[in-house]
């Protein structure tokens, strides 16, 4: 008989286990993508998928109803306002799961949780922005003033952030295959 | 108590272990940067999976 069998346990006490996903779900709908491990992110995935389902329809009962899994009153407002109205034409299927590999340490399959609409590029730039707005404050203020009197330099100034980030990145792709052409060189 | 009858000989112990062994990994190439990858993954050279980047490498530990 596999009755009452329906979730994983995960090695944990019923309210630990809740806990824990309350947690991951305010994660993902502040974050919409959360790194964890492949077996989490499964049981995770129907979880949010239902908050989703419940936010289409933006009823008060509706964000009672999430509000008591997820009590948090802006993430309430982010989900019935921004994530749910993105996926009023999808029935069902909002997020995916990407597996990783294995974690270092315990060797646990991890996987990224994210929504299907989201947008890995747009995450970069706002990653790589602050740090353009950082470089920015040390130089004098003119540029600041820049800053707020046009939209456009703005932009290109965190597009030369993306690519330089990029750049750096396939440097260092690039030099593992040095270090390996050189070894080669070296043994013949 | 019950005790075995018998020794058991090198053969029969390493007969028997004959099947203990562990099987190598199947890998696939990544289409983006040729490394070698786990199917079904996502590549943790260049963070790519399907044609588009999807994590930033330096993310993974």
């Amino acid at each position: 008989m596999r009755h009452g069998m329906a979730n994983r346990k995960l090695g944990r006490k019923s309210a630990h286990r809740n806990a824990m996903f309350r947690n991951q779900l305010a994660s993902m709908i502040d974050h919409e993508r959360i790194i964890t491990t492949l077996i989490k992110a499964k049981e995770l995935r129907p979880q949010i998928e239902k908050m989703v389902t419940l936010g289409k329809e933006d009823s008060i009962h509706g964000r009672r109803l999430a509000a008591r899994i997820v009590p948090d009153e802006t993430l309430i407002q982010k989900l019935f306002t921004n994530i749910s109205p993105r996926f009023v034409e999808r029935p069902g299927g909002y997020t995916r799961i990407i597996k990783l590999g294995p974690r270092r340490g315990d060797g646990a399959e991890m996987a990224i949780l994210e929504f299907v609409d989201f947008k890995f590029e747009d995450e970069k730039k706002a990653a790589a922005a602050p740090a353009a707005k950082k470089s920015k404050a040390k130089k004098p203020a003119d540029e600041a003033e820049d800053e707020t009197a046009e939209a456009k330099p703005k932009k290109t100034a965190s597009k030369k952030a993306a690519s330089k980030k990029a750049a750096p990145k396939k440097s260092k792709a690039e030099k593992p295959k040095e270090k390996k052409a050189a070894k080669k060189k070296s043994e013949k | 108590m019950p005790n075995p009858k018998r020794r058991h000989s090198r053969r029969r112990t390493r007969t028997r272990r004959a099947h203990d062994f562990l099987k190598p990994k199947s890998l696939s190439t990544c289409p983006q940067c040729h490394e070698a990858k786990l199917p079904h993954r996502a590549c943790l050279k260049c963070g790519y999976y399907k044609g588009r980047e999807v994590i930033a490498v330096k993310d993974v530990l």
